[in-house]
C-alpha cells in the first residue's frame, strides 16, 4: 500500500506534467506527422488583393503540372462548396454574409481562398499553383471602421447594403446618473489588432476510412466535438459517418476555435476523390488566413464624485469582424461587454457595440476573447480618472471595488461574482513590489530629470471563466450549450480511463485531470490515462476555450469519479458481505470499518464487474460512470498585478523592469500548471501592450503578416516574473476551482500601458497606443511637449 | 513554404565553387550558412536553378592574425567570429556587433562572408567592416582581386562582388588599444537593428584621438560617419561627445519603415551615436 499512499493528497500538488516526455522529446504525432497511403496534399490559390472581383479563373493549367491529381475553383467545386457557418446570431437582425469555402466572384481579404490544386506530394501542389490563371479587377477596399460606417463607403459585401454587422446596446441609466458626477473622464482606446500565432500552424487530414463510409479528419483544433457537428452540418457528411480527431496540438489561444475552410474543404474533397487529402499551411498563410483577435475601438467614459466613488460607465465599441463571420466571431465583444465594470461598484452602465465589417481578415476568439480588451479599457480609465482626481490610483480603486464581506455581489452588468477578496490579493501584490520603495524611486528620478523614467502600473482585474450555463448561452443567442462531459472507467487490470470531453491544446489537462480522478479513486496519477480529443473514443464534449476546461469539465470528473466509486462500494459490499455503509475507501481501498483485514481494492471490483460472476442483483457489470454537468453559473478569478517600467525618455524605449503578480483562481489542482498558465499569459497579454499589432495599409495589405515584423517576444525581453496566489474558494463549482488559462492576458497588458503613462504623465502624457513601440513612445513625448 | 526546385551542388574546393557558378551560369547562387538564403528560397523571392553550397570549403574557414591585420575567412561562422580571441582583443566593435546578430542556432551556421555578401541594410556587421577599412579578397575565374570597404557596398543587396565571383577573406587592421562597442537598437531581443552604431575609439591622455563610426539602418548602404569622427577629435567630457554626435544625421537621407519614421532614425541616429562613442571611449 504505501506505494498509493500520497495519491490522495494528488489534489494541489506541483506534479509534473505527464505528456510533457513526448511532447519535448518529439515523440508524438502532431497532425502533419500524420502519414496515410494515397495521400494528396492541397495547396491554396489565395487573394493577393483585399477587395476584387474575379474576372477570369482557369485551374486547368494546374492539371498539366506534374504530379497533379485535381484542381477546383469555386465552379469547379459546385455544390460541395460549402459556407463557413457562424453559430453567434447575436442580434435577430444581425448581417450575415455567405462565406463559401472557395470565393466565388469576389475576394474579400488578402488571403481569402480563390481556388485549391491537389496532387501526390507537398512541392508539386505548391509548384502547381503557379500555373493556375486568374485575373481581378480591384475593387475599392474597405479597411478603417469609422469610414466603413460613415453613409456612402464603399461595401465590402455590396448584396448587404451595409457595413455594419449589428449594433447591441446594454443597460440605459448612465445619461441620467451622470448628473450626479463631479469628474467625467472620456478617452478613446485602441485595441489593436493581434494574430495568434500558435506555434504549429494549422494542418488537416480527412481519409475514407475503406471498409465503412466513415470520413476521419484529424485536425489542429481546440474543439474536436463541436467542428464534428459543424462539419456534418455544413458538408452533409452524416454525423455518425464523421469522426475528428485532435491529435497533440501546438497552442490554440481560440485561433483554433474554429471552423475554418481549410478544414471544409479538405473533408469535401476526400470524400470526391474518396483518398487522403492534407493540407499543412505556411506561416506566410497562417498570418492571413488563420482569424485574427481584438481590433476594437473603445469609447469610453466613467463618471465620478469628487471624491472618487465611482458613479457610472458608458462604453461604445466598434469591432472588427473583418471580411466574414467565423464561427463566434459576433459574440466575442459581448463577452467582454459583462465585464467592463471589473471589480467596481458603480450605478450605471451603459454599453453599445457595433459590429463592422472591413475587407481584413475575420476576427474571433483569442485568449481572454473581449475580456482583456474590456479589462483594459476600465483599468487604463481607472488610472485616468485618479489622475484627474489628484488621487492615488490604487487608493481610487480600493474605495470603489466590491469589499470581500459583500459576496457574493451582483455587478451593475448583472454577473454575480460569487467570491473573491481584492484587499488580499492587493496587499499581497503590494508587498512583494516594494510598492513604497518604487514610489520612492519614481520620485527621486523626477526630481533629478532622470532620462529613464519609471512608472507603476497597476491592474486589479477580474475575469469570468467556465463558459458557460447553457441557458445563459441560450438567453445570449449561442446556438449550443456549455455543460461538459466526463466518463470514468477502471479497466479490469485496475487501470483507469478518464474520458473528457474537453481538448487540450498546451494545458496540461492529462496531469490535472489525472490529480483529479486520482483524489477520488485513489489510484495513482500514473495508472489513470486521460483519453481526450477524438470523437471516437471521448464522444461527448464541448472542448476547450474561455478557460472552462477546469471549471466545468472538472466538475464532471469529480462527478463522475464520486459515481463510480458508489458503484464500486455496491460491488465490494457484496462481496466483503457487509452493507455499503459499513465501508470506508481509503487510498484505492474499500475496507470494512473496524475490521482492515476485510478490504478489496478497486482494481479487484472492477475484476468482478467485468466477469460478473458474482455481483448483487440489479447492479450491471462493467465498471464505469459518467456525468455530464452543466454549470451553475460562471466562476471570477482576479489578481493584482503590478508592473515597474522603465522607459528610456531620449528614444522612446520601455523595459519591464519588474512584474509582481498575485492571483486568486479559486482552489489549485496543480500549482505549477497555474504558474506556467500564469507566466505564458503574462507574457502574451505583455506582447499586446509593446510588440504585437496587425496592419494594413489603406488597401488592405497586411503590413507585418510574418514573423519577422510581427515582432513575439521571447524570454529575453522579459523579466523575471515574481509570482504568487491567493486563494478564495469559487462556490459555483465544487472543486472551487476558477480557472486560469487566460488570466495573465488579460491583466497583464493595461499594467504595463498604466505603468508607461505613469512614468512619463509628468511629461503631458495620458496615453499610448499599443503596441508601445519606441517610435510610439517617443512620438507621444514629443507630441506632449510640443503641445505644452 | 517550399522552395521552386533547383539542383544543389556541394563545393570541395573555392576553384570547384567557381566552376560550378560558371557552369551554372546568371541562376546559380552561393550558399554560405544558408540564414539568409535559404528564407529567400522559401518564400520564392528567388528561384536560381543551382545552389552552390560552400560551408565545407575548407580555404573559406579560420581567423588568422596576421600581425597589423586579421584575415578571416569569409564562411567562418559568426559564433567562431565573436568568441575568437584574437577579435575579442583587437577588433571588439566586430565581436560586440557579430554577438547581437539573430540568435546562437543562427550564429551557428550564418557566415561573416554570408552577412556582407549579402549586405542587407540591416545587417549589423557590414558598418563595422566600412569604419574599419576592411579589404574584402574576391576570388573569380581570371584570379583574385582586393576591394576596399568603400568600394564594396553598392546598394541594398549589392556589392562588388560578381556573379561569377566569391568572397573569400575580410582583412581587418587591428585597433590594440582602441575602445570598441556596437549600440544595436531593436524592438525585441532578436529582432533586426531599426538602428545600430558601431564604434571604435583610441584615446590619449583622456581625449579621443581617433574615431571610427559606422551605422546600421540608415540608408541602403552601411553609412561611415565621417564628419562625427573628424569632430570626435579632443572630445574628453559626454557634453563634447553628444555634440560631436550631432554631426550624425549630417548628409543621412534614410528611408521610413513601421519601426522608424525619417525624424526619429535621424534623431535615434544622433542619440545613438553618443551612446556607442561613449562606451567605447569609456567616458560616462
Ligand atoms: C531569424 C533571423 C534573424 C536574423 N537576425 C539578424 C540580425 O539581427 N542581424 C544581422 O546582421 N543578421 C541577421 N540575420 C542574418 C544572418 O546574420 C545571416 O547569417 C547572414 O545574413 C547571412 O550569412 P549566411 O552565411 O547564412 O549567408 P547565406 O544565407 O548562405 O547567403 C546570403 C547571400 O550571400 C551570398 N554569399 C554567401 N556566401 C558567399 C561568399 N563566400 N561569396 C559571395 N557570396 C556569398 C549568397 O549567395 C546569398 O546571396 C538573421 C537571420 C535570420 C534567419
Amino acid at each position: 500500500m504505501t506505494d498509493v499512499v500520497d495519491t490522495g493528497t494528488a489534489l494541489g500538488r506541483p506534479i509534473k506534467r505527464k505528456e510533457d516526455a513526448r511532447l519535448l522529446h518529439g515523440q508524438t504525432n502532431w497532425t502533419d506527422n500524420i502519414q496515410l497511403p494515397g495521400t494528396v496534399h492541397m495547396a491554396i490559390l489565395r487573394s493577393p488583393l483585399a477587395h476584387a472581383k474575379i474576372t477570369h479563373l482557369d485551374v486547368s493549367g494546374a492539371l498539366e503540372m506534374p504530379n497533379v491529381v485535381a484542381a477546383f475553383g469555386a465552379a469547379e467545386l459546385g455544390e460541395l462548396n460549402s459556407s463557413v457557418p457562424c453559430v453567434w446570431p447575436v442580434t435577430d437582425d444581425m448581417v450575415a454574409p455567405d462565406f463559401p469555402a472557395l470565393a466565388k466572384d469576389t475576394v474579400h481579404h488578402v488571403g481569402d481562398c480563390v481556388a485549391v490544386v491537389l496532387a501526390t506530394d507537398a512541392a508539386s501542389a505548391a509548384d502547381a499553383l503557379e500555373a493556375m490563371s486568374v485575373d481581378y479587377e480591384p475593387l475599392q477596399a474597405v479597411v478603417n471602421m469609422e469610414s466603413a460606417i460613415s453613409p456612402g463607403s464603399t461595401l465590402v459585401h455590396e448584396d448587404k447594403g451595409t457595413n455594419t454587422c449589428y449594433v447591441y446596446n446594454l443597460g440605459g441609466g448612465y445619461d441620467e446618473k451622470v448628473k450626479e458626477a463631479d469628474v467625467v473622464v472620456k478617452r478613446r482606446f485602441i485595441n489593436q489588432r493581434l494574430i495568434p500565432a500558435f506555434m504549429e500552424p494549422r494542418s488537416v487530414v480527412a481519409a475514407p476510412m475503406g471498409m465503412s463510409d466513415e470520413i476521419t479528419m484529424w485536425t489542429s483544433t481546440q474543439i474536436p466535438h463541436i467542428l464534428r457537428l459543424l462539419i456534418a452540418l455544413v458538408t452533409g457528411i452524416p454525423e455518425n459517418n464523421l469522426r475528428v480527431i485532435a491529435p497533440d496540438v501546438g497552442g490554440g489561444f481560440g485561433g483554433k476555435l474554429q471552423i475554418y475552410r481549410e478544414e471544409i474543404l479538405v473533408a469535401q474533397l476526400a470524400r470526391k476523390l474518396g483518398r487522403p487529402v492534407k493540407w499543412t499551411e505556411t506561416r506566410s498563410e497562417d498570418m492571413v488566413a488563420t482569424h485574427h483577435g481584438r481590433d476594437q475601438i473603445q469609447d469610453i467614459e466613467i463618471a465620478a464624485k469628487s471624491d472618487g466613488t465611482l458613479v457610472g460607465l458608458k462604453v461604445d465599441l466598434k469591432a472588427n469582424m473583418g471580411a466574414y463571420l467565423q464561427i463566434i466571431t459576433p459574440g466575442i465583444p459581448l463577452l467582454g461587454m459583462f465585464m467592463y465594470p471589473g471589480i467596481y461598484k458603480m450605478d450605471a452602465y451603459d454599453f453599445q457595440c457595433t459590429g463592422v465589417f472591413t475587407n481584413t481578415t475575420p476576427t474571433d476568439a483569442y485568449r481572454g476573447a473581449g475580456r482583456p480588451e474590456s479589462t483594459y479599457a476600465i483599468e487604463r480609465i481607472m488610472d485616468e480618472l485618479a489622475a484627474e482626481l489628484g488621487m492615488e490610483p490604487m487608493e481610487l480603486r480600493r474605495k470603489n471595488w466590491i469589499k470581500h464581506e459583500e459576496f457574493p455581489y451582483t455587478t451593475i452588468a448583472g454577473l454575480t461574482y460569487d467570491t473573491g477578496n481584492y484587499e488580499l490579493a492587493t496587499a499581497r501584490a503590494l508587498e512583494l513590489f516594494d510598492y513604497e520603495g518604487m514610489r520612492a524611486e519614481q520620485k527621486s528620478r523626477r526630481d533629478s530629470g532622470d532620462r529613464v523614467q519609471l512608472g507603476i502600473g497597476i491592474s486589479t482585474f477580474t475575469e469570468m471563466c467556465g463558459l458557460a450555463p447553457s441557458r445563459t448561452l441560450g438567453a445570449l443567442k449561442y446556438v449550443a450549450g456549455g455543460w461538459e462531459h466526463c466518463t470514468v472507467r477502471v479497466l479490469p487490470t485496475g487501470k483507469v480511463e478518464v474520458i473528457t470531453g474537453t481538448s487540450p491544446h498546451g494545458q496540461g489537462h492529462e496531469t490535472a485531470w489525472s490529480q483529479i480522478a486520482s483524489s477520488i479513486l485513489g489510484i495513482p496519477v500514473e495508472d489513470i490515462e486521460v483519453v481526450h480529443s477524438d470523437t471516437g473514443r471521448a464522444p461527448y464534449g464541448m472542448d476547450t476555450y474561455g478557460s472552462r476546461s477546469l471549471a466545468v469539465g472538472g466538475q464532471a470528473i469529480k462527478a463522475a469519479s464520486e459515481r463510480l466509486v458508489d458503484k464500486a462500494r455496491v460491488i465490494a459490499a457484496h462481496q466483503l458481505e457487509c452493507s455499503p455503509e459499513d465501508l470506508e475507501y481509503v487510498d484505492g481501498v474499500f475496507q470494512v470499518k473496524g475490521d482492515r483485514e476485510k478490504a478489496q481494492p478497486l482494481g479487484a471490483v472492477a475484476f468482478e464487474a467485468f466477469t460478473a460472476h458474482n455481483l448483487p442483483d440489479g447492479v450491471e457489470p462493467t465498471l464505469s460512470a459518467e456525468a455530464t454537468i452543466d454549470p451553475q453559473d460562471f466562476s471570477f478569478p482576479h489578481g493584482t498585478h503590478l508592473a515597474a517600467m522603465e522607459v528610456d525618455t531620449e528614444t522612446g524605449k520601455v523595459t519591464v523592469r519588474k512584474y509582481v503578480c498575485v492571483d486568486d483562481v479559486g482552489v489549485q489542482v496543480n500549482p505549477m500548471i497555474v504558474e506556467g498558465q500564469v507566466h505564458g499569459g503574462v507574457a502574451q497579454g505583455i506582447a499586446q501592450a509593446l510588440y504585437e499589432g496587425a496592419n494594413y495599409d489603406e488597401d488592405g495589405q497586411p503590413q507585418n503578416a510574418n514573423l519577422s515584423t510581427y515582432l513575439i517576444p521571447s524570454a529575453p525581453d522579459l523579466p523575471s516574473f515574481i509570482t504568487d496566489t491567493t486563494c478564495t474558494p469559487s462556490t459555483t463549482n465544487p472543486l472551487g476551482t476558477k480557472g486560469v488559462g487566460e488570466a495573465g492576458a488579460i491583466a497583464s497588458t493595461p499594467a504595463i500601458i498604466n505603468g508607461i503613462v505613469d512614468a512619463i504623465r509628468h511629461l503631458g502624457v495620458n496615453d499610448v497606443l499599443m503596441p508601445a513601440t519606441p517610435m510610439t513612445v517617443w512620438k507621444t513625448i514629443q507630441a506632449a511637449q510640443g503641445g505644452k | 513554404m517550399i522552395p521552386v526546385a533547383f539542383d544543389y551542388k556541394k563545393a570541395s574546393s573555392v576553384e570547384d565553387a567557381l566552376a560550378a557558378l560558371a557552369e551554372g551560369g546568371e541562376d546559380a547562387k552561393l550558399m554560405g550558412g544558408g540564414q539568409s538564403l535559404v528564407p529567400v528560397l522559401r518564400l520564392r523571392l528567388n528561384a536560381p536553378s543551382v545552389v552552390v553550397d560552400c560551408s565545407s570549403i575548407p580555404e573559406l574557414k579560420g581567423i588568422k592574425d596576421e600581425g597589423g591585420k586579421i584575415l578571416i575567412g569569409a564562411g567562418t561562422t559568426h559564433h567562431a567570429v565573436m568568441n575568437d580571441p584574437a577579435v575579442k582583443s583587437s577588433l571588439k566593435v566586430l565581436a560586440d556587433a557579430t554577438a547581437s546578430v539573430a540568435d546562437p542556432q543562427i550564429r551557428h551556421r550564418g557566415t561573416l562572408g554570408g552577412a556582407l555578401a549579402h549586405s542587407d541594410p540591416r545587417a549589423d556587421q557590414p558598418p563595422v567592416a566600412l569604419a574599419l577599412d576592411a579589404e574584402f579578397t574576391i576570388a573569380g575565374t581570371t584570379g583574385q582581386r582586393t576591394v576596399a570597404a568603400a568600394d564594396f557596398f553598392q546598394g541594398p543587396f549589392e556589392t562588388a562582388v560578381g556573379p561569377d565571383e566569391i568572397l573569400v577573406s575580410i582583412a581587418f587592421p587591428k585597433l590594440d588599444g582602441w575602445g570598441g562597442h556596437y549600440e544595436k537598437f531593436n524592438r525585441a531581443a532578436q529582432a533586426w537593428s531599426i538602428i545600430g552604431v558601431a564604434a571604435a575609439v583610441r584615446m590619449e591622455g583622456g581625449k579621443i584621438a581617433e574615431a571610427r563610426i559606422g551605422l546600421t539602418n540608415v540608408g541602403g548602404t552601411p553609412h561611415r560617419a565621417s564628419a562625427v569622427e573628424q569632430a570626435l577629435v579632443g572630445a574628453s567630457s559626454i557634453a563634447e561627445v553628444e555634440a560631436a554626435s550631432m554631426h550624425a544625421s549630417d548628409n543621412l537621407s534614410p528611408f521610413a519603415d513601421e519601426d522608424a519614421d525619417v525624424d526619429y532614425r535621424l534623431h535615434l541616429a544622433r542619440v545613438l551615436t553618443a551612446r556607442s562613442v561613449a562606451r567605447a571611449a569609456g567616458i560616462s
